[in-house]
């Protein structure tokens, strides 16, 4: 008979598992933040009091100004709010967007959104580990007409960390606004500075679902591309989930006072993944730079491995990962961002650890990844390939 | 890069779906004499990456992609 194994959650990039003092602020607040905040009655202002609190705790968190920040029903709104309002406010300058090739996926519909509309997008290349080629962005930031330059502060699916500073000195430089995708980096990094506008997403850091963070600094040329609206400044329309916001910031606070001790326990980790997958599975190779890189997250390729096979046959040992692969994705590409740089796309695997991850966990997945590699392979009829 | 107009073999792998291609292309290419030219007809998109991917990883020589979709390996070792 089967044992069926104890479950490892190693897809913390996707949604990192409900941090327990989010939990706890987000049943409080639904007893508590339930009402409207903008109306004129009791129930109201103890609503608004708890929305004030959280922008007040998010903007310090963030080293920001309150007014500065907004939330959103998600990141991928966030993304959306920073790029095409970015485009918005500055059309007085020119049409062009200027985006990395492994923008996340909200930012690159953004972009077509922007194209489909007339105007133009410049994307700029990576190299082989993911890593901006600063030189190209340089010259593309600095062509005339551009409104705004976008870049993801760290790679969502290969965990390389950009040069986000330089970016934002070559932009400043040409007097554009950059927007930072910071998805996976707040609450587990120190976010770089220079940026114009930034979002972020509750549930990367173990906050829930349905709450995006929007930050436009003071003095960036920004209009809100949605129908106008009285909420959140005039900058997203609809009424927050306060509870959620409530739990989202609690978890930011937390996961944000905790992210170096964090960082310090997962990146050796992640080390480890990296070594022992390179050393104990034949033909596999390693992507995202080894050093400049996020804490918690990795990513290999398993040559002649179907993608679609290896995440069913690792979630049947109880290993929740996820894949760039093509057979995984409801398009049947592959990873844009794999593409672009220039590697294996099949028998992708992302692991991505969060604070409940541990040793133990890490060792089981090593211990098991290579027989059922091994398993794949055989079946296939691809081994000695 | 310049592919060459008559490869010594092809390869259909038109409606396969990766890591097929790949497969195909790895068992065809040691069985054919250092210097030949092999073209993989793969209409799947990932294709475009992971044969050159393969290439690189196994040492061969990547020449190019050519309509087809195709593209062209030179066995180089």
């Amino acid at each position: 008979m089967d044992v069926i194994p104890s479950s490892v959650y190693l897809d913390t990039a996707t949604a990192a598992p409900l941090h327990p003092i989010a939990r706890q602020a987000l049943l409080a607040a639904l007893d508590d933040g339930w009402a409207d905040p903008d109306r004129l009655y009791t129930q109201a202002r103890r609503a608004r009091q708890l929305l004030d609190a959280a922008r007040e705790a998010a903007a310090e968190t963030l080293g920001v100004r309150p007014d500065e920040l907004s939330f959103t029903p998600s990141g991928t709104t966030a993304a959306h709010s920073a790029v095409l309002g970015g485009l918005l406010g500055r059309r007085r300058a020119g049409t062009v967007l200027v985006h990395s090739a492994i923008e996340h996926s909200a930012v690159l519909h953004a972009a077509e959104r922007h194209v489909a509309g007339g105007g133009t997008a410049t994307e700029v290349p990576v190299d082989r580990l993911g890593r901006l080629d600063l030189d190209a962005w340089s010259t593309a930031v600095t062509a005339s007409g551009v409104a705004l330059a976008a870049l993801i502060a760290a790679s969502h699916e290969v965990g390389t960390v950009q040069p986000v500073e330089a970016a934002a000195a070559a932009c400043a430089d040409a007097g554009v606004p950059l927007y930072v995708d910071a998805a996976q980096m707040v609450g587990r990094m120190p976010v770089p500075t220079g940026w114009s506008a930034l979002s972020a997403s509750a549930r990367k850091w173990g906050g829930p679902p349905g709450v995006g963070l929007l930050v436009v600094r003071k003095g960036t040329r920004w209009e809100s591309p949605w129908p106008a609206d009285e909420r959140e400044s005039g900058r997203l329309p609809g009424t927050v989930n306060l509870p959620a916001v409530v739990a989202a910031v609690a978890s930011l606070r937390a996961a944000t006072a905790d992210a170096a001790s964090q960082a310090a326990r997962l990146a050796p980790l992640v080390d480890r993944i990296r070594a022992r997958v390179a050393a104990d599975v034949p033909d596999v190779e390693v992507v995202g730079d080894p050093e400049h890189r996020l804490p918690h997250l990795v990513t290999f390729s398993c040559l002649y491995v179907d993608g679609e096979a290896l995440l069913h046959a690792l979630d049947r040992r109880g290993f929740a990962v996820s894949s760039g692969s093509s057979c995984t994705s409801s398009t049947l590409r592959p990873s844009h961002v794999l593409e672009a740089m220039g590697v294996l796309s099949h028998g992708n695997v992302r692991v991505s650890l969060h604070s409940g991850s541990t040793e133990a966990d890490v060792d089981r997945f090593l211990a098991e990844l290579p027989g059922i590699v091994a398993d794949l392979r055989g079946q296939a009829g691809v081994v000695g390939l | 890069m310049t592919t060459p107009a008559h490869p010594d073999e092809i390869i259909d792998c038109l409606g396969q779906r990766c890591p097929l291609p790949v497969i195909a292309l790895a068992r065809r290419l040691p069985e054919l004499p250092v210097g030949a030219v092999v073209r993989v007809l793969a209409d799947d998109p990932a294709a475009a990456v992971d044969i050159p991917a393969w290439c690189r990883m196994r040492q061969q020589e990547y020449l190019g992609a050519a309509p087809g979709p195709a593209y062209d390996i030179r066995r180089s070792r």
